[in-house]
């Protein structure tokens, strides 16, 4: 399951045919193509399947080593991804890391802030922090787990523009941060019921809603 | 905002928009002004929220594709651009280079494009009536391009994940060439009526002053960074769709105020035009698709890919589970992020500069609000 996505990137079984050839490669094709060899040992039916997890390689660099050395046990994970580095923290080592990236690494433009949603998960959702140097012109992620409910540390603190991207965190998942100066809706209505970008909101919900109780009738759909 | 129900007898609240012509859509200013001097403000968007990254989770790869173009549809194909570059980097494929040198010169259009509605509604609002006469007429023409291309002038989907739908009409690289020869002298021409004039320079100069600091802090991307004086612009610091081939300046100031991004703007016209001519000059022949699947499913992963937009750094962050609908989209959208440093940029001026000042934001409200 897509869901299951777990850091562990090295361990992953590698990709049955190669990079990129396998998932572009029309499943259960009856054609005979030696082009793609199937794995011995893995008793598959049919079609290559592509690995359910994210297929990462090990990132290493200057700032992996500052930051191992810095924060240990608290970054359980350098990864890179199709050339993209990221780091995984854990959720309240992420404001010091964004610091000291900030301040001895030069990472001094935060891009994004955003959410995942995995509803199947313990630590629910994914919160992911873009950031880019101008000095370096190099661009990481830093991603936290975090169960529903918690409060994560804001990251106003370091970075200015954190303000209005974690109130669209907020309006969309529900996730308040802990410490930000203004922390209300910034899209929605105040008065907005649900948390939209979350899994389990329907996108029918709004619509069905509306006419079930203007029109009188079940759905508009 | 601090929520003052009892205000000083010199300090007024006012409310300016949604509906006011400055604001370029619906975007609601609530201004604190203690006399003329503005103390405050709020900034009260999404009412044009239309949840795209929802959306996006119930669609395709292929079926989202039209839906950014009206996030930002002054320049819809750059959007275009960003979301294929990141389906495309998910599946860890490449447009064929035909493909990319049609994009990039259809793209530098929509900047052109782009760049005319803001200094045309720049200058209305500033008082000046006649340069939107003149920038609407030389818009008309690029997207008169457009609509030869791709048949919508607007929203024009015009790529696909993979490379382009159509090929190039007969004469679209003269028509191409006429236009960027023509257009040149019609630049020249809105700098005679706007660059020298006194009232022009007496609205724009040392207003709206926002710092490279500042624009870091911020995460101001874009012209308005530039103007700042740091020379950074995603098509040479992390060049796609083959911009390393072609020779062009990133134009720069020092100050940052509106005035210096009237000029960085100006100048980026003109160096577009230099990018389309390189361009149009040497299209390769070759396919104009490159080797994607019927059913787009990408492996399981996630990407942040982010182009140079008109108005800055626009990024999409997919997350993909191996199903032919993407996880997660997130759009970073530069209007969005460039119109928190408003507060800012309109503290301790005046009030009729907050006018000048959204205008040089340069901002679209599909885009804020999605």
């Amino acid at each position: 399951m897509a869901d299951e996505q777990k850091p562990e990137g090295s361990a992953a079984p590698p990709p049955s045919g190669g990079e990129a050839a396998s998932p572009t490669e029309k499943p259960a094709a009856p054609a005979p193509k030696p082009a793609v060899p199937k794995p011995a040992a893995a008793a598959h039916a049919a079609p290559p399947k592509p690995p359910a997890v994210m297929v990462t390689t090990p990132w290493e660099g200057d700032v992996t080593q500052l930051l191992k050395e810095r924060f240990g046990g608290d970054i359980t994970e350098f990864s890179t991804y199709l050339g993209q580095n990221f780091l995984v923290a854990k959720p309240d080592a992420v404001i010091a890391i964004l610091d000291t990236l900030k301040l001895e690494l030069d990472f001094d433009y935060l891009v994004d802030v955003t959410a995942v949603d995995y509803p199947k998960r313990a630590d629910r959702f994914d919160l992911v922090y873009i950031l880019y140097s101008f000095a370096r012109n190099e661009r990481i992620r830093v991603k936290t787990m975090i169960p529903d409910g918690y409060s994560p540390a804001t990251a106003v603190t370091v970075h200015l523009t954190a303000n209005w991207l974690e109130r669209e965190v907020f309006d969309m998942f529900g996730i308040e941060f802990a410490g930000h100066p203004d922390m209300r809706r910034i899209l929605l209505p105040e008065e907005w019921e649900g948390y939209p970008l979350r899994k389990g909101y329907s996108i029918l919900q709004q619509d069905d809603g509306w006419v079930r109780e203007n029109l009188g009738i079940e759905s508009a759909q | 905002m601090p929520e003052a129900t009892f205000l000083d007898a010199t300090e007024l609240v006012i409310n300016m928009g949604p509906q006011h012509p400055s604001t370029h859509g619906v975007l609601r200013v609530i201004l604190k002004l203690d006399g003329e001097k503005v103390i405050g403000t709020e900034c009260v968007i999404g009412y044009l929220h239309r949840g795209v990254e929802k959306i996006g989770e119930h669609r395709t790869y292929q079926q989202f594709a039209p839906y950014v173009d009206r996030m930002d549809y002054v320049a819809s194909v750059s959007n275009g651009l960003g979301y294929c570059l990141a389906v495309e980097k998910l599946l860890n494929i490449e447009a064929p280079p035909r493909a990319q040198a049609v994009r990039v010169i259809l793209t530098e259009l929509n900047r052109i494009a782009s760049h005319l509605v803001w200094l045309g509604t720049h200058a209305l609002d500033i008082g000046a009536i006649t340069p939107v006469f003149y920038c609407f007429r030389e818009r008309e023409e690029v997207l008169k391009i457009f609509e030869n291309y791709c048949g919508a002038r607007l929203t024009t989907h015009a790529f696909r994940i993979g490379g382009l739908q159509y090929e190039t009409y007969d004469g679209f690289e003269e028509e191409v060439k006429k236009f960027c020869d023509w257009f040149i002298p019609k630049v020249d021409e809105y700098e005679e009526l706007l660059t020298g004039n006194r009232i022009w320079v007496g609205r724009l100069k040392g207003v709206g002053v926002l710092s490279a600091e500042e624009c870091k802090e911020y995460g101001v991307t874009g012209p308005m960074l530039r103007a700042a004086g740091v020379q950074w612009d995603l098509r040479k610091a992390q060049p796609y769709s083959g911009y390393e081939q072609y020779e062009f300046d990133i134009p720069t100031c020092k100050n940052g105020d509106t005035y210096d991004r009237y000029t960085v703007r100006m100048e980026e016209m003109r160096q577009a035009t230099r990018i389309i001519r390189q361009a149009v000059d040497r299209i390769p022949s070759g396919p104009i698709m490159g080797k994607v699947p019927k059913v787009v499913k990408p492996p399981v992963g996630e990407v942040y890919v982010s182009i140079e937009a008109p108005k800055g750094e626009l990024g999409y962050f997919i997350v993909s589970d191996n199903s032919t609908q993407p996880y997660r989209v997130r759009v970073r959208p530069p209007s969005f992020v460039n119109l928190q440093a408003l507060d800012r940029m309109v503290r301790g001026g005046l009030v009729a500069d907050v006018v000048a000042i959204i205008g040089t934001l340069d901002i679209v409200l599909g885009e804020v609000d999605r």
